[in-house]
């Protein structure tokens, strides 16, 4: 039988603040276990949660550039559960007053535009991790320098009808987190992390059929794959005359296949109830209004508005917004070089291959938007051919000191555009190649190559290649 | 007279006169601890050598010329779910019988900037849920004015410390009554602030919308004098309200005349011992004859109070007490079989029964489709008391009322009825869930030599009114200051 899909996902963002959310202990990933930890992280008996105002500001961020609604007044609860990675036995989250609701997020899919509702977004606190030893048998220990480190939860409506769809919401909402500069929409390291809720229905049903959540899906890659396995199982069961179970269900990369984690009946009863220990969060129109004065362009309109302002290819263009530094980058090189396609190439071809080599990103790019603009204009104007500038471009990624000008200067890299000395030159290697002027012009016209070859070689490669192409056609026809 | 038997506001002239030193104090204080506390069973740990080193302290500070405060060197004791750093801080359940935190409270850290000399850790109903000092895990303190009787709780410890003269002042908490209800039990002074007066950061919750730490004193002015040093603004707790503390001794002995005062009717209803009735009736003609004007008020949903409170208190408690699971510090069991089992057995070992039974409580007040029933229901009906407060209070300066139905009752009246132990605190838990300061002054005795205290309530915030009143209160009827006679001290 045929079915409808319907996919909501649920995604948890780990906030780029330097401390965490109720108390001054640093975020920094990596530090020995236990070192980020302090009483209020650690559940200590009569220790006080104190919201840190950065999270707040990430959270509207978030909501503004999802067309949320703010709510003035949203309120911090406890959801109760016992785990060893949850020092004080609760996670201090949001639950009936989240501080942003009603937003959406358009994405393309196949050349069109498909608008996806967002019910919330709340704030919350990151739980530690445990580690099990190896060589230690029935030993565990705690790490909690993660604990109470800030998270925003983007949940979405039950809007995405496939794997594809699903897949583009995620993309288009990691790109406007990376954008807001609130998370690094790290995946494989869980800070950008999603969950997905899956039903089917026949075609035309109104109400939505009982629904399965996916965890543990750490690529987009694993989301679509683990998505298509659950729309599969799910078919298999409808069409076999069977009820899809109401559980959560784990993903396993290696196998491929997801595994029931726990059913309906063992789904906690969290016991929701705001916390006595924080204040309802005030977020007044002042406020809100500043968050929105600071927002940068969002992705899809920054693609739009490069397309139509450098008229260059959207796939271009694509590349080049992928990093909200590498846009600027670029904008600013076209500022001073205002020939678009040409910087495109020569970020897109020379800059990120360096940069790539290096496993480095533009904000630590050696060469400034003013040093690769220079250079350019140096190509441009015919003072270094553009095989030249390769060379230029690679020493000045790797120099300090590395204005492109006094190099093309200071190692006499100039290209030769003398035309008498040029015709002087040509007429010596047309003198001494006789021959092969000879078998050149009786149709052998590869040797065309050999001529330009030897100006070049004479030349250490500074010759300008178009008057030499011209003064050789001239000489030789 | 013994050291030890000064107010807290008489020890800080001597000191500042050099008349004393604390070191001889703090040694007399000790002396004093020696002779009683087997008998009183206050105290669950002291630290003498500590308290020493304190004292030099102080009296090095005062004759070097430094800057002191009214505590300066004045012996103070503080109830056991105070964080200490360093010293264990059980809140008397087996659950932390060996717990010593890595930091101080806010209110110690302030006490001890202030230059006091901490006793040590007073005894108290496990985890602050009880109504005598019973539900201890690891003693049962008396009452010093009958050994027979409870000293009341959960501050019990803290009450009876300054009724003994074993410390010149301490520091209890309050949640439904914890040191005013005790307070008049021992006769000595037991203040509850408003909400968000003192800093609640290093305090082991109970009920985190409820809890507030207070002072317990033998007289009016050191309560004045011990809330001057602890209250005011905390950034670490955001439920501490920034306002600027005011001067509570100096105003003390400002006029009262032409104050209003409302009688509460539903506070002397049906189970006011008559003793106590007469008593506080009394107290109330008293500050009318000092100028004050009485009117009988109504607060006509004080008796929904109890059930409110045991709703939300229990809620908050059975999240507040979920971090004692055994993982990180406190007791664990040693026989447990995997996660799941050690989290059980520890509970179920660690925590006392009225703990335990709070705790499930509260986890049926929350529990899914409960709720609304419930916990959401005694929210609306705590606004309806606050409500009740404010109307009150638009005519008001003040409310007074007796503290507690009856006097203290003995060891094992009501510990197996729940119900009757929580009824104690129907005069002083609507207090609590409006968020008012409060305190419990003496009043007087029954016929049988038991304390009765008399109740004032302030609008928020208006501490300084309240004390004043109970300053003027204090003067005129000259309860305070009485000692019990122990067992072995000549009468």
């Amino acid at each position: 039988m045929d079915y409808e899909i319907v996919i909501g996902l649920e995604v948890h963002c780990q906030l780029l603040t330097e401390t965490k959310i109720f108390c001054g202990c640093s975020t920094h990933f990596g530090n020995p276990p236990n070192q980020n930890s302090c009483p209020v992280c650690t559940g200590m008996p009569g220790a006080l949660p104190v919201l840190n105002r950065k999270v707040v500001d990430f959270a509207v961020r978030a909501g503004l550039a999802t067309a949320c609604e703010i709510i003035p007044n949203s309120v911090f609860a406890r959801k109760n559960y016992f785990y060893p990675d949850l020092p004080k036995g609760y996670q201090i989250s949001q639950f009936e007053l989240p501080i942003c609701v009603d937003g959406y997020l358009d994405i393309e899919v196949e050349e069109a535009t498909k608008r996806i509702g967002i019910t919330r977004i709340h704030m919350e606190e990151d739980a530690g991790k445990l580690v099990h030893p190896e060589h230690e048998h029935g030993v565990s220990y705690v790490d909690y320098n993660r604990a109470c480190v800030p998270l925003i939860e983007i949940v979405s409506e039950p809007d995405m009808r496939s794997s594809a769809e699903a897949v583009a919401y995620l993309k288009a909402l990691r790109d406007i987190v990376v954008y807001l500069g609130v998370c690094d929409g790290n995946m494989e390291e869980g800070s950008f992390r999603c969950d997905a809720n899956i039903s089917l229905r026949r075609w035309g049903a109104p109400e939505l059929g009982t629904r399965a959540e996916l965890k543990n899906m750490n690529s987009f890659r694993n989301v679509q794959r683990a998505i298509e396995y659950e729309v599969e199982r799910q078919r298999d069961i409808l069409d076999g005359g069977g009820l899809v179970v109401q559980e959560t269900r784990l993903w396993n990369v290696d196998r491929g296949i997801s595994m029931s984690m726990r059913g309906k009946e063992e789904a906690h009863d969290y016991r929701y109830f705001p916390d006595p220990d924080l204040l309802p969060v005030v977020v007044d129109e002042a406020w809100v209004e500043s968050v929105r004065q600071s927002l940068p362009e969002l992705p899809a309109l920054k693609r739009q508005r490069i397309v139509a302002d450098y008229a260059i290819p959207i796939a271009d263009v694509e590349v080049l917004t992928a990093d909200r530094a590498m846009a600027d980058y670029f904008e600013a090189v076209v500022k001073l070089f205002a020939q678009p396609k040409a910087v495109a190439n020569w970020i897109m071809v020379e800059l990120m291959k360096f940069l790539n080599e290096d496993k480095t990103s533009i904000t630590q790019c050696p060469i400034t938007p003013q040093g690769l603009a220079e250079l350019l204009s140096l190509i441009d104007e015919g003072a270094i051919s553009g095989k030249i500038g390769k060379q230029v471009f690679s020493q000045m990624y790797s120099a300090a000191d590395n204005d492109p000008r006094q190099m093309v200067e200071a190692q006499g890299l100039a290209q030769m555009s003398d035309a008498g000395e040029l015709a002087t030159l040509v007429d010596e290697i047309v003198a001494a190649n006789d021959d092969k002027v000879k078998e050149y012009q009786q149709g052998k016209v590869k040797l065309f190559g050999f001529f330009v070859g030897q100006v070049m070689k004479q030349t250490k490669g500074q010759a300008n290649p178009q008057m030499v192409n011209q003064l050789l056609k001239e000489k030789i026809g | 007279m013994e050291l030890y038997n000064c107010s807290l506001e008489e020890l800080w002239q001597r000191l500042e006169q050099g008349e004393v030193s604390s070191l001889e104090v703090t040694r007399s204080v000790f002396g004093r601890i020696a002779a009683v506390d087997d008998t009183i069973a206050a105290y669950l740990e002291t630290d003498e050598k500590g308290a020493l080193a304190q004292a030099e302290a102080a009296d090095e500070c005062r004759r070097k010329g430094e800057k002191t405060t009214p505590v300066t060197g004045i012996p103070l004791g503080l109830k056991d779910l105070l964080s200490t750093k360093g010293l264990k801080t059980t809140c008397a359940s087996r659950m932390l019988a060996d717990y010593r935190p890595e930091y101080d409270a806010t209110v110690v850290a302030r006490l001890r900037e202030a230059g006091a000399v901490i006793t040590g850790k007073l005894n108290m109903d496990e985890f602050a849920m009880g109504s005598s000092t019973e539900n201890s895990a690891i003693k049962a303190t008396r009452n010093p004015w009958d050994l027979k009787r409870v000293p009341g709780g959960s501050s019990g410890g803290s009450v009876a410390a300054v009724a003994a003269a074993t410390a010149i002042a301490t520091l209890g908490s309050d949640t439904g009554g914890s040191i005013r209800q005790p307070a008049s039990f021992c006769g000595v002074v037991g203040m509850k602030p408003t909400y968000g007066r003192v800093s609640r950061y290093g305090l082991v919750a109970f009920a985190s919308s409820l809890d507030q730490i207070g002072p317990v004193t033998l007289t009016v002015a050191d309560a004045a004098l011990l809330l001057g040093v602890i209250a005011g603004h905390d950034k670490r707790d955001s439920t501490s309200v920034d306002l600027p503390v005011a001067d509570y001794y100096g105003a003390l002995k400002k006029d009262i005349k032409g104050l209003k005062i409302g009688v509460p009717k539903e506070y002397f209803g049906a189970g006011l011992d008559p003793e106590v009735e007469a008593a506080v009736r009394l107290g109330c003609s008293q500050l009318a004859a000092s100028g004050a004007q009485l009117d009988d008020v109504s607060l006509p949903h004080t008796d929904y109070a109890v059930a409110t409170y045991y709703l939300l208190a229990t809620a908050e408690a059975s999240s507040n007490l979920a971090r004692y699971d055994g993982v990180k510090y406190g007791f664990r069991a040693d026989d447990a079989d995997g996660l799941l089992d050690m989290y059980r057995k520890t509970r179920a070992q660690g925590f006392g029964d009225e703990v335990k039974r709070r705790i499930m409580l509260g986890t049926y007040a929350l529990s899914s489709g409960y709720y609304d029933a419930y916990y959401r229901k005694a929210q609306q009906v705590r606004t309806l008391i606050t409500r009740d407060f404010d109307k009150v209070f638009a005519d008001c300066d003040v409310l007074v009322s007796p503290v507690c139905p009856t006097p203290a009752f003995a060891f094992g009246e009501k510990v197996d009825d729940p119900l009757s132990m929580y009824l104690s605190d129907i005069l002083t838990i609507p207090v609590n869930l409006a968020g008012l300061p409060a305190i419990s002054v003496p009043c007087g005795f029954t016929k049988a030599g038991l304390p009765i205290g008399l109740q004032i309530i302030a609008k928020p915030f208006a501490e300084e009114t309240l004390l004043r009143v109970a300053w003027h209160y204090e003067q005129l009827a000259g309860w305070s200051g009485h000692r019990p006679t122990l067992a072995g001290e000549a009468v």
